[in-house]
């Protein structure tokens, strides 16, 4: 891109720069200098002086069995959010983007719910599994035998949390499925069904790979979506539990800084989980130059 | 294209119906328990139409709020308010300033500031939320609009579009204006500014909606109830411990806490399309 025309001024850019640089200053670079200088310390019984332990507090976080649970637990969490949300919007972008009727009302009414906030798709999986007066849980129970409690079962509790965030996610990704279904030469498509291949062949031949950098793109926005902005879910669903089944590692981070006050475990964690988002970053731009288009 | 059978015509159709049906289906389940009596509620199954109380529910959520609460959701939504669109404009105004900043002046740190904000693009405020709550606390923010907004505003999203859509301007306005003898705060204001309308206006989309739906910040930092958001409200009215939870009351707030990022996205959906695909890329 050019270069665009410069007002010969000295002081005023610092003006216009300085009250975002002071946002960033305070509100990012000192609490993440704090969290990796914190990650070094541990707090005595009293909580009085901080004594220097160096990397002690992340070899014991990675001793410790309940954290590389939670570190596993938030992977498989993380791939099944993805994997469904995904697959499911992927599938509707592509019947939406046909030329039927209504397609218009079928996009908004899909596309909204991109609005309600994480928290209100777990209160609303919460009302509909609630073991007392969930319409779905009494439905499950009568029909099928099932006795859900999602309050003592693990593994209901995962499904759960992995189905709500699944859901939330749905709106998001269709939006991007559908911009890059747009985006795909109609002419590509046509030719290839003058020369006969039926649509399963057209879809996987031709359109899902010149979808790749869109997919490419939401695997990681919902991975960080999964990894992160799945707390509210979480922590007004099972609180982690049961037994720690759904105790991913946000949440954790929340426990044992917030609720526990163990502050140099939970500095050490957060700068795992920085390690975490940086890496999935360089993963995407790496990936992103090579320019997966055909 | 080739398909013609009257299935195969249908069955996008059908598809997308479901998969409505099922979008939809727990937001009516809402709907619903707002508008019944809790023992209504509480007897299983809950019955699939509205009842009679709906005007009632609502009532009660807004002026009272539920009993262990003691928060009137008329409260909650001035806070939500105040927080979505204090992230909103706040970052729109700051992002404006420094990306006009960054595009249009020559200055020996234009680098380094650049870089700082691109850097925040990077950490998700869940990954750095302790040492941001130490912070806050230090500066006794906590209990505050300011605590709730300010730390919400630096990421850097809506600098990188403004900058993106900047560069994108001929070059010749900008010298014109300065022939012409506009000084560098005329041209921003009466010809760049007005110029932004369509990315600013996506970019409200996405922030009001971005700041309505906050939960973790405002978690941590609200302690008392006069500054308790919306979503807020609902997870301490559902935390009663051995208590009936009040769910008519729950369902009212929750669809109160619902309805007002919905209606900006469905008002204003092809701003909102547009500046989430474009600031993505």
């Amino acid at each position: 891109m050019a270069k665009q025309y410069e007002f010969p001024n000295r002081g005023l850019p610092y003006l216009l720069v300085l009250p975002q640089m002071l946002i960033v200053a305070v509100f990012f670079f000192w609490p993440a200098a704090q969290a990796l200088w914190q990650s070094l310390y541990v707090q005595d019984a009293f909580g009085i002086t901080l004594i220097f332990v160096g990397m002690e507090n992340y070899i014991k976080l990675f001793k410790d069995p309940n954290y590389t649970s939670s570190l596993i637990r938030t992977f498989v969490f993380s791939g099944l959010v993805a994997f469904t949300a995904m697959a499911i919007s992927l599938f509707l972008a592509v019947q939406a983007n046909r030329k039927i009727s209504f397609s218009t009302f079928y996009k908004t009414m899909l596309i909204w719910p991109y609005a309600v906030a994480t928290l209100i798709a777990g209160v609303l999986w919460l009302f509909m599994f609630n073991p007392t007066v969930g319409v779905v849980a009494y439905f499950l129970k009568h029909s099928f035998g099932v006795d859900w409690n999602h309050i003592q079962n693990s593994a209901q509790a995962f499904l759960l949390v992995t189905l709500a965030s699944s859901w939330k996610q749905i709106s998001y990704n269709f939006v991007f499925f559908l911009a890059g279904l747009q985006n795909v030469p109609a002419t590509l498509v046509e030719a290839a069904a003058i020369d006969g291949a039926g649509p399963s062949r057209r879809f996987w031949g031709i359109i899902f790979p010149l979808l790749s950098p869109t997919t490419f793109y939401l695997l990681v926005m919902n991975l960080v979506f999964a990894f992160f902005e799945t707390f509210p879910i979480i922590h007004q669903m099972t609180q982690g539990g049961p037994n720690q089944a759904t105790s991913i590692l946000v949440y954790k981070v929340y426990q044992d800084g917030y609720i526990n006050l163990n502050l140099g475990a939970s500095a050490a964690q957060s700068v795992v989980l920085m390690i975490i988002v940086i890496g999935l970053t360089v993963f995407q731009f790496r990936f992103l130059e090579r320019k997966i288009t055909y | 294209m080739v398909e013609r059978s009257l299935i195969r015509r249908s069955a996008p159709h059908l598809i997308l119906i479901i998969a409505i049906f099922v979008i939809v289906f727990p937001i009516w389940l809402i709907f619903v328990a707002s508008s019944r009596s809790l023992p209504e509620i509480l007897n299983a199954p809950m019955p699939s139409i509205p009842g009679s109380h709906l005007l009632e529910n609502y009532g009660m959520a807004l002026v009272e709020g539920s009993k262990n609460l003691g928060s009137p959701a008329l409260t909650m939504l001035k806070n939500s308010l105040i927080m979505a669109l204090g992230i909103s404009v706040g970052k729109i105004v700051v992002s404006l300033l420094a990306s006009f900043a960054i595009v249009f002046f020559d200055f020996k740190l234009r680098k380094f500031c650049f870089w700082s904000i691109f850097i925040t693009l990077m950490l998700p405020v869940e990954v750095r939320i302790m040492p941001t709550y130490k912070v806050v606390a230090d500066l006794g923010m906590l209990n505050t609009y300011w605590g709730l907004i300010l730390p919400m505003i630096v990421s850097a999203t809506a600098v990188f579009l403004f900058r993106q859509f900047f560069m994108s301007l001929p070059r010749e306005i900008a010298e014109a204006s300065q022939i012409d003898g506009a000084s560098p705060g005329q041209f921003f204001r009466r010809i760049l500014v007005p110029m932004t309308r369509t990315p600013i206006a996506a970019m409200f989309v996405i922030q009001f909606i971005y700041g309505w739906n906050q939960y973790l910040w405002p978690l941590l930092i609200t302690t008392k109830q006069e500054y308790y958001t919306l979503l807020i409200g609902i997870t301490r009215m559902l935390a009663v411990g051995e208590s009936q939870v009040e769910w008519h009351i729950v369902m009212a707030t929750t669809l109160l806490a619902m309805m007002p990022p919905v209606v900006v996205v469905v008002a204003m959906q092809k701003q909102f399309v547009t500046g989430m695909t474009d600031t993505e890329k």
